[in-house]
């Protein structure tokens, strides 16, 4: 490195540098948050005790609260957090907008109200149900697409028939969890408003494969998907593949949502506030998608913490991501319509 | 600034004889199409009546069961085409005075303030009385739409479509959680209340209606007023006050009455989307923009919209019932997405 440069790349260094130890420290509290869930409930247990069980031994009384009960939960609320924040955030990176978030354009809808009525109607087993999941979001996807195509996409039609998709679909719900003929408010809770409640291995282990797959291939698109937002031409002259970056990004965004939403119900805007939290924390730059991910995870983790724990009442996670996220929302709607954004 | 509406005003340019009488025609179309409405949805149902003991019934007969079907079906018939009429006014209203083709009580968040206001007044103080849901009711309505519409303009461009439309969603998805959060611990409230919250009209009687009523008279009557003031201010602010309209008093009267209506439906028969969006839009191509045929047009076709809903929500489903709510979310939001498609992309 010539001396001329230094002075340039050392800024660039301590940047990358404070955001790699940001990132980190992202990354730990997600650890905090995981053993805290882990210890913390109606006996608690030592980080002793809870990484026995985890390691597979037996340990009396802990074995049953920690390894039937906490970890089934925590796995769950860590993987939907992980893969709603990665896919939120790829979403919003794609089509250039903050509110182009899965869930505010109607994917976690139509994948909401495919599982429901595949589980409260026709009885599906947990594996079908998954699957009815992803292809109801990828179908939501594609009609939202086609209805919003006119002379080219534009964002802010997409998000204005995502959202009146998303209230059809929504009313589906609505309908199926009121008329069930049998009312149970556990399973109603799940799919109004998301919860983690009552996890269980058979829908924990699907979401989490999936994310260990689906993840890598997404974390790979993130360079041609940085590339992509100087405008199409521009990222195919530097030699990205620009469709099939989309069609991939796509598809394994649709899939991660699908997957999140038919094991933990739509948890409230994990997926939207993901992406512009992280964006603050670590600043702008370099692709957004690992701290997206890790920031989703705090949110659904932290979030059914609270939901557990802070309040008198035990409260499903995607009512404490509703009530602390929506003024969130707010917020952000302010700053943006004050700054003179387009949305 | 956005002036959507597809055509201008077009009563203040044409003479009136050239236009009245087509729209005479609609009118008295939308009447009659609302009167067979309403015959059916006392007459059919889980069970049929034949039209002698629907006569029978109406003239004070109660012998059997066909006759207390009437009996029973004559008060939700009614408001149903109450509660359709005033949400279809409530919706051209809002149009009007927001200049927005988007706006709906249920899109910007109204009833949804309705919903949370009147859940806080059943659990916190112990409310109970129809009478107090109502106060409570358009009070929360008030409230939230204050709300929508400062966030929804702050910045530039004003109150555009979608910056209401968004902080419509976001308001009524932090209310909704915000009502999860303070029904979940109160399963009795709950179970009360997870019907309402749909919207429908099954549990209608002729004292709930009666109790409601002078509060739908009243927006009716500052809504109704006001249609003259509107069409003025479709073109504009500036050109509306140079046309010695009081901009300001207009819409807060405007305002004032889309609440109140927005408020009393939501309180004696839960959150209905959609209405308020459809009707306008439908009747704009019957009667053009002009306000003083579109409001009233806008009341007899969001009665007609209602009761039609709730007549094949019973139908559907037989024996059971698909609630009125549902059934206009299912046909109202593709004609949202109709509009949406329709709008030039600056306007969006």
């Amino acid at each position: 490195m010539t001396t001329t440069l230094v002075s340039v790349t050392s800024g660039r260094l301590g940047r990358a540098r404070s955001r790699a130890l940001l990132t980190g420290i992202l990354a730990a509290v997600v650890v905090a948050l995981v053993a805290t869930s882990l210890m913390v409930g109606q006996t608690f247990y030592g980080p002793g005790e809870v990484l026995r069980v985890v390691l597979g031994q037996h340990v009396p009384g802990a074995s049953f609260a920690v390894g039937e009960l906490r970890l089934p939960r925590t796995t769950l609320a860590l993987v939907a957090g992980l893969a709603l924040g990665l896919a939120g955030v790829t979403f919003q990176t794609m089509l250039h907008n903050p509110l182009a978030s899965p869930d505010v354009i109607g994917i976690s809808s139509g994948a909401s109200a495919a599982a429901v009525v595949a589980i409260v109607v026709l009885r599906l087993p947990e594996s079908l149900v998954s699957l009815v999941a992803i292809g109801a979001a990828l179908l939501t996807a594609l009609v939202i697409y086609l209805l919003a195509y006119r002379d080219g996409v534009v964002g802010t039609r997409l998000i204005l028939i995502g959202i009146g998709i998303s209230a059809m679909l929504d009313s589906v719900v609505s309908y199926v969890i009121v008329r069930a003929a049998t009312w149970d408010l556990q399973t109603a809770m799940r799919w109004l408003t998301g919860s983690v409640n009552g996890a269980v291995w058979s829908t924990v282990a699907p979401l989490t494969l999936a994310v260990l797959v689906l993840a890598p291939v997404l974390l790979a698109q993130a360079r041609p998907l940085r590339l992509m937002q100087h405008g199409d031409d521009a990222a195919a002259a530097l030699g990205v593949p620009v469709e099939r970056t989309r069609v991939i990004a796509i598809l394994a965004a649709v899939g991660l949502v699908a997957l999140a939403t038919a094991a933990a119900g739509p948890i409230a805007f994990v997926a939207f506030l993901a992406g512009p939290i992280a964006a603050r924390i670590v600043g702008p730059g370099t692709s957004l998608m690992v701290p997206a991910a890790l920031v989703g995870a705090v949110l659904v983790l932290g979030a059914d913490l609270v939901g557990q724990h802070a309040a008198g009442n035990r409260y499903p996670v995607g009512v404490v991501t509703g009530v602390l996220g929506a003024p969130y929302l707010v917020h952000l709607l302010i700053r943006t319509n004050r700054a003179g954004g387009s949305p | 600034m956005t002036a959507v509406l597809d055509s201008p005003p077009r009563g203040a340019a044409r003479p009136r004889s050239v236009t009245a009488s087509p729209r005479l025609a609609g009118l008295a179309l939308a009447v009659a199409a609302l009167g067979v409405l309403a015959v059916l949805s006392v007459t059919l149902g889980v069970r049929d009546v034949s039209l002698e003991d629907l006569l029978a019934a109406l003239g004070g007969l109660d012998e059997n069961v066909s006759q207390a079907a009437v009996h029973k079906r004559l008060p939700r018939t009614l408001l149903a085409m109450l509660v359709g009429a005033v949400l279809g006014l409530a919706g051209a209203v809002m149009q009007g005075v927001t200049r927005n083709p988007l706006a709906d009580p249920g899109i910007l968040g109204v009833t949804a303030g309705a919903s949370l206001a009147v859940v806080v007044g059943i659990a916190f103080a112990g409310l109970s009385s129809p009478t107090g849901f109502i106060w409570v009711a358009i009070a929360g309505a008030a409230v939230s739409a204050v709300l929508v519409y400062v966030v929804g303009s702050l910045g530039r461009g004003g109150a555009t479509p979608l910056k209401l439309a968004l902080a419509g969603a976001a308001t009524s998805a932090a209310f909704s959680s915000l009502i999860s959060a303070i029904l979940l611990p109160r399963i009795a409230v709950m179970d009360s209340f997870r019907f309402w919250q749909i919207g429908g009209v099954g549990g209608a009687s002729l004292g709930r209606i009666g109790t409601v009523l002078p509060f739908l008279l009243v927006g009716t009557l500052l809504c109704l007023v006001v249609a003259r003031g509107l069409n003025s201010l479709a073109l504009g602010d500036d050109l509306a006050a140079g046309l010695g309209e009081r901009v300001a008093l207009t819409r807060a009267a405007a305002a004032t009455g889309a609440v109140l209506l927005c408020g009393a439906a939501t309180a004696v028969a839960g959150p209905i989307g959609f209405v308020g969006l459809v009707v306008p839009h439908a009747c704009r191509l019957l009667v053009g923009s002009d306000h003083r045929w579109l409001l009233p047009l806008s009341m007899v076709v969001g009665a007609a919209l209602l009761t039609a809903a709730d007549l094949v929500g019973r139908l559907v489903a037989r024996p059971s019932e698909v609630d009125v709510g549902i059934v206009t979310a299912l046909v109202g939001a593709p004609v949202f997405i109709v509009v949406v498609r329709r709008m030039r992309g600056r306007t969006l």
